[in-house]
């Protein structure tokens, strides 16, 4: 016990600062309310696993969503954001959109990584839509496979109007 | 008993059996579909029990060969792989799963994706394609041509099994789970809390990754490939990029095989640690999960900072790795990487010596040895039941030999053990990078730059092709054919995920409602490299 306690206290604060201007505010079109805390739910659209690793990511302690305001919620009813990873597998559409359908007003969608974008790698795959774009109305877009999580932070920072 | 060869060449001494290739280490011989059961019977019967490391079915009527359906078996104690080859198949085939059940779910593919049936087979319901496609929708045949099957999928019924008495309920759970998980759907049967039977119904993520392969070029494919799983990212590649080398009969210089072996270790490092503090996820025990997902982030940044990708993606081409580090950034690199496992041994007693983890990972989920053989368990979860097939202590390959790797076997086959076999496997593999990275120091000059261009290489049309990689989760294996034009024409992916899911359900029965998550996090398997 002692000994884990001096290796905390040896090893300090690993959390990286920078996006933490919580009183900096700048354009947004997000509503005020929405600006300071974001609840997001993440559904896998038949991503490669990859960017759903980088969500966890934003957890552990360099990341810390949650001193941003950001935080991953269990229920669908619980989220203003839907982080939808992957291409649109077929097979999945109607519980995405049953998903969708349970999120209270406001809502947004926000496409993570280059499949969720515009099906990426798996464009013209039998069984995958090109990009959750033709599914859900998307209103941020984060490039990248996968996108890195400071990539995810710095989007969705931005989107609160934070950066 | 007959040795192997003797059996296959005395078979009925009829014609059906032809040995078309026999080396030191692989075989080829073609056999026909009716034949199968009885000579898959009797390789099962040899000691060492032979291990399957892929069921291809492919569509050769262009060929005049029909249907052929490709069985890679592997004995460990000879090191040989055997392929079982059956051409010529109409619409059906006799199962084999009766015999073998580890091949259930690849021939309940089959009928999906090709409309083969398996007669006999003990499970009639779809697998991959959910009810509720178009009625003759077999995407995988070559005069398939893509259409908008995809706009007239109706969402149907899944189909379950009934089950009746007194107090028994069902509990549907998911496709989409709180968290951030990948979607299945999960039926528990439970009489009060316990389980009495579980239903997994994966296939969710379905893409159609190997159809979307076929007609590309080696590179093309190696960057699909790659993207089949985002956590075994290297796994895969390697796994297709030694298929490709077997077809173009490339032997991959020292220096390329060094990094490779460095690569596959890191990739199980970071992973095994990830998954360590996972598990600690699936009880609620927030300090060990961020301990866990603090050091995996960490070594996913020297991935970053050394490889340039968190997943290690694009780091090996076909015939060499993209690049060699100079000795300076090998010691850096380890140096880093030791910090970080005597970081690892200070953060893991608290696992270990917790009495409420203890707790609920003694005894939870227990894989029978006789089910991990039956099913075709494969990496920890096997080890875990006491079966010591880590392929690289089975197979000669990358520097494996070399560093004499032992499989870290555990006997109780309950999530506890699984635990500690990955506990064992990262000390291993720290072990095995101090000695790779010492001798990349030594031999850093040693590029791949030297080689001819891996294009100029002509690969062999119409062969079958293997490779097989052990990745953090068990053995993955690329099956290849190309045409003469060097497209792909059939690729096939059997991940460690996809061996090891069917035996998932085996494990929970008796256990509680709220002990599936540790159970599931304990096999850690990936949902779309086993849907792709």
């Amino acid at each position: 016990m002692w000994n884990l306690l001096l290796r905390k206290l040896k090893m300090g604060n690993l959390t990286e600062k920078g996006g933490n201007s919580l009183t900096q505010q700048k354009s947004s079109k997000l509503p005020s309310s929405f600006r300071q805390s974001l609840q997001a739910r993440h559904l896998d659209c038949g991503s490669c696993n990859g960017c759903d690793w980088e969500l966890t990511a934003l957890g552990n302690s360099f990341y810390d969503h949650q001193h941003l305001g950001i935080d991953f919620v269990a229920s669908p009813r619980h989220a203003d954001v839907l982080m939808c990873t992957g291409p649109g597998s077929t097979q999945l559409l109607m519980a995405a959109h049953e998903t969708y359908e349970a999120m209270a007003k406001p809502k947004w969608v926000v496409a993570v990584g280059d499949c969720a974008v515009d099906g990426g790698v798996f464009k013209g795959a039998y069984a995958s839509e090109n990009g959750i774009g033709n599914v859900l109305p998307v209103d941020v877009k984060i490039p990248g496979c996968p996108p890195k999580p400071e990539d995810i932070i710095n989007a969705l920072l931005e989107f609160m109007g934070k950066r | 008993m007959l040795g192997l060869r003797e059996y296959l060449q005395n078979f009925h001494s009829c014609p059906s059996v032809e040995i078309v290739e026999w080396k030191k280490q692989e075989g080829t011989v073609d056999v026909s579909a009716r034949d199968l059961p009885e000579i898959l019977s009797y390789c099962l019967a040899m000691r060492p029990r032979p291990i399957w490391l892929t069921h291809v079915v492919n569509d050769e009527r262009q060929l005049e060969r029909g249907f052929c359906l490709y069985l890679v078996l592997h004995f460990p104690g000879l090191d040989f792989s055997l392929t079982l080859v059956a051409k010529g198949i109409n619409n059906e085939f006799p199962t084999l799963s009766s015999i073998f059940p580890a091949l259930n779910w690849s021939e309940r593919e089959a009928q999906d994706l090709f409309g083969l049936q398996a007669v006999g087979h003990p499970d009639t319901r779809s697998l991959v394609l959910h009810p509720g496609w178009p009625q003759g929708f077999y995407p995988l045949r070559k005069d398939y041509k893509r259409g908008d099957e995809g706009k007239q999928f109706k969402r149907a019924p899944l189909v379950f099994p009934e089950m009746h008495g007194d107090g028994i309920f069902q509990v549907p759970v998911g496709p989409i789970h709180a968290g951030i998980i990948e979607p299945g759907h999960f039926r528990f049967y439970v009489i009060g809390e316990p389980v009495l039977h579980l239903e997994a119904q994966l296939f969710y993520t379905h893409k159609g990754i190997e159809k979307l392969v076929e007609g590309r070029s080696i590179d093309e494919g190696l960057h699909i490939i790659e993207r089949v799983c985002g956590v075994c990212t290297l796994s895969h590649g390697l796994a297709y990029c030694e298929a490709v080398e077997k077809l173009a009969k490339v032997e991959v210089p020292r220096s390329v095989l060094l990094w490779r072996t460095i690569l596959a270790e890191l990739e199980r490092v970071y992973n095994h640690i990830g998954d360590i503090g996972n598990m600690c996820a699936g009880v609620g025990f927030a300090v060990g999960n961020a301990n866990g997902s603090q050091s995996k982030e960490k070594l996913q940044r020297l991935n970053l900072e050394f490889f340039g990708h968190r997943f290690l993606r694009g780091m090996v081409v076909p015939g060499g790795v993209k690049s060699i580090s100079s000795s300076k950034d090998c010691q850096t690199l380890l140096n880093r990487l030791l910090e970080i496992a005597l970081d690892f041994e200070e953060w893991l007693p608290l696992l270990l010596h917790h009495d409420g983890f203890r707790q609920r990972a003694v005894t939870t989920g227990v894989l029978k040895p006789e089910d991990a053989v039956e099913m075709g368990v494969t990496g920890p979860a096997a080890r875990a039941s006491g079966i010591a097939n880590d392929w690289r202590e089975l197979h000669a390959y990358l520097l494996y030999p070399e560093l004499n790797v032992q499989s870290m076997v555990e006997e109780d086959g309950d999530v506890w053990s699984r635990l500690m076999v990955r506990v064992k496997e990262t000390r291993e593999s720290f072990r095995f990078l101090e000695t790779l990275l010492n001798e990349g120091m030594e031999k850093s000059e040693g590029t791949n730059e030297a080689l001819i261009p891996f294009s100029s290489h002509k690969l062999s049309p119409w062969q079958p092709a293997w490779g097989c990689v052990e990745s953090p989760r068990g053995t993955d294996v690329v099956w290849l054919m190309v045409d003469e034009e060097a497209k792909i024409y059939r690729c096939r992916i059997r991940s460690a995920s996809y061996a090891n899911w069917p035996a998932v359900p085996l494990t929970v029965p008796g256990n509680i409602v709220p002990d599936f998550p540790l159970i599931n996090k304990s096999f850690e398997l990936c949902y779309s490299c086993c849907d792709r």
